[in-house]
């Protein structure tokens, strides 16, 4: 495993599949670059709404997703523009989407919040937390009616562990012996309130193994670590030995949205908690594996410029015709029967 | 024609739709012994605990996993053994079930079917006896099913099931009994179409579900009196038949529409507003409804008796409608 929090030696550097983790910088560095243009976004008017963003937890993204197949199944959360790139939903559609424009993944209905891509089994983040639980392991239970050896891996927060679906869900998984992934992205905030002081035990982990669910413990900042547990896990839930939750540590950079400053903070925890950057520690893997610094500096410049090219195609596109507000609500009853704007 | 229970219509045509697609499946707390009023008799033995599934007593992960297994491919039908419990998983229906299909875009379609057993049901007091029919015929994305007959439970039950978008199929607890023709076809029902139940020329009562009955028991005494009642029998709230409501009160010009549900902010208060908007011009009184006080359940029988919307109060509500 990887050494201390600032980065890993060069001895344990040598023991992972460097080609694998540069390949996963490059995903890590999309993720960050796509949501620093969904910020230039946002406070340029372009991008609307409550935007929530992941900066600081690309590991948990990348590492999750990269075990999956394609044809696996991700629910995400609110805040969940890295698992979705990470799961291969095409970078231009999610921006399309994120600034309402024709051409996004939902044809500009759900926005940031409810991002999906159902052609690469990404079923949706959910503006409710704790609410992606219970459809997971229904997404499970299809995949046993129709024999398949797909797996669901169903993230959350920190935060959603303090709602019934959670309890619910992971009991419902455990006695059904579903193939469930349960990630609990702890970063270590409920909203703008401080996890630590609204939850009771320790916390996932803990509340899993009460249920006999399996449960590992991993520095969510840690790629190594996540992509490691990850394979692990994968392979035994595709083996049928039942419902795994990995809880992962790992920091939210910024505030609950683009536009909270997080002034609740504590002065100097952000700034400490940046040396612990998940990008910054692997790209200290790599470069003491050999990687050289022009290959890592090209990567990262290359997710920037594909996401500012996104963000400038985004802006140029047309709107999502008014006309889709009133598509795909239902079939029988559909609004327009039932509505006219005289009366 | 044989005879069926409401009950057994409702069986038989989930039983017909599991034979028929091998993706449908059920799930809800204590299907294996039967589901609380036995809609579920013997379906396991036949179909297997993976396609009837007991299921914890977790209302929310019911209906979420529902959702869930219904945008993974499958048709499942979900027991929540009364309304009054489907309101532990008003998140999973409401805001997920009925809006994945629209703020996804379209990539995905919710083909659940949600069995909420709805009324006053034998002193079963104020959390085993509501009509909430209004709230769910009040979210985008829903459709609501309310029949009153085992021909039509079994024909609605088989619509939704087959249907591609969510539906809520509400089946009257005082009507599980209930026996009556059979439906003529296996064919499942459109959704949105009403019936005439009894053709009158006096007056249209719009009413659903068990309400159907004590309305045609009053229109049978008025019409001893010479009264001439139009009984309409919605069989589904939303959609819901407007045009076969608009032309029957076109004719009789006046209307008064009947539910067991609380009246404020009724269904009632929907139908009520249409007709009014539509015909103001044709009507010789103003639109009328009757419903239920605003009050929970209460559990003595007097007290209950209190609430309930009789006979004997739809034919006063007419003869008011009518002046008399």
């Amino acid at each position: 495993m990887t050494g201390g929090q600032n980065g890993a030696t060069a001895a344990t550097a040598s023991n992972h599949d460097i080609p694998r983790l540069t390949a996963l910088h490059g995903l890590m560095a999309r993720i960050r670059a796509f949501e620093r243009a969904a910020e230039t976004g946002q406070s340029r008017g372009l991008v609307l709404g409550a935007v929530h963003l992941s900066i600081g937890q690309e590991a948990v993204a990348a590492g999750v997703c990269a075990q999956l197949r394609r044809d696996d199944l991700l629910l995400s959360t609110h805040r969940g523009h890295g698992h979705t790139l990470a799961k291969g939903a095409d970078a231009r559609a999610m921006m399309l989407e994120l600034l309402g424009k024709a051409g996004g993944t939902s044809d500009g209905r759900g926005g940031s919040m409810h991002i999906a891509d159902f052609s690469v089994g990404m079923l949706g983040a959910n503006g409710v937390v704790s609410a992606n639980i219970p459809i997971a392991v229904g997404a499970a239970q299809a995949i046993r009616l129709k024999g398949s050896d797909q797996v669901v891996a169903c993230l959350f927060g920190d935060g959603a562990i303090n709602r019934g679906p959670f309890m619910e869900g992971l009991n419902w998984a455990k006695v059904f012996n579903l193939p469930v992934l349960f990630v609990c992205e702890d970063n270590g905030w409920s909203a703008t309130t401080r996890t630590s002081t609204l939850t009771a035990g320790e916390g996932a982990a803990a509340r899993a193994r009460s249920m006999d669910v399996t449960a590992i413990e991993i520095d969510g900042n840690d790629l190594v670590a996540v992509d490691e547990a990850t394979r692990e896990a994968v392979a035994r839930l595709r083996a049928g030995e039942g419902p795994i939750l990995i809880h992962a540590r790992t920091y939210r950079l910024l505030g609950h949205t683009a536009s909270d400053p997080a002034g609740y903070r504590p002065a100097g925890e952000a700034e400490e908690r940046w040396s612990g950057d998940p990008m910054r520690r692997n790209r200290a893997l790599l470069e003491a594996a050999g990687v050289p610094a022009a290959e890592l500096d090209a990567l990262e410049q290359a997710a920037t410029d594909e996401m500012t090219a996104a963000l400038d195609a985004a802006e140029a596109a047309p709107w999502a015709p008014a006309a889709l507000a009133l598509e795909d609500v239902q079939d029988a009853g559909a609004p327009a029967r039932f509505w006219t704007r005289e009366g | 024609m044989a005879d069926i229970t409401y009950l057994e219509a409702g069986r038989l045509a989930l039983a017909e739709e599991m034979d028929r697609d091998p993706l449908v499946w059920a799930l809800g707390e204590d299907l294996g012994r039967g589901g609380v009023f036995k809609q579920y008799d013997g379906l396991q033995a036949r179909f297997g605990a993976n396609r009837i599934v007991d299921t914890p007593i977790s209302e929310s992960t019911i209906m979420g996993a529902a959702v869930g297994a219904a945008m993974s491919g499958t048709r499942p039908v979900v027991e929540m053994r009364f309304s009054d419990f489907a309101l532990c998983a008003v998140d999973e229906l409401v805001n997920q079930a009925a809006k994945a299909r629209y703020m996804f875009g379209g990539q995905t379609r919710v083909p659940l079917v949600v069995r909420e057993p709805i009324g006053m049901w034998r002193s079963s007091a104020a959390q085993h006896s509501q009509s909430l029919e209004a709230w769910y015929a009040h979210i985008p994305g829903l459709v609501v099913t309310v029949p009153a007959t085992p021909a039509d439970n079994y024909a609605l039950l088989k619509a939704a099931i087959r249907s591609d978008d969510p539906v809520v199929h509400m089946e009257h607890k005082n009507l599980w009994a209930l026996s009556g023709p059979a439906a003529e076809s296996d064919a499942p029902a459109e959704f949105g179409r009403g019936v005439v139940r009894r053709a009158g020329a006096d007056i249209t009562l719009v009413t659903w579900s068990a309400t159907v009955w004590t309305a045609l028991d009053a229109a049978a005494a008025l019409g001893v009196e010479g009264i001439n009642v139009e009984v309409i029998d919605l069989r589904t709230l939303w959609p819901w038949d407007r045009e076969l409501v608009l032309e029957s009160v076109s004719r009789t010009r006046r209307a008064l529409v009947v539910h067991e549900a609380v009246q404020a902010g009724g269904f009632g208060a929907e139908i009520a507003a249409t007709i009014a908007e539509e015909l103001h011009h044709r009507l010789e009184g103003p639109v009328r409804r009757l419903g239920a006080p605003r009050a929970p359940v209460p559990y003595a029988p007097p007290m209950e008796s209190e609430l309930k919307i009789t006979a004997g109060d739809v034919c006063k509500a007419v003869k008011v409608a009518l002046g008399r």
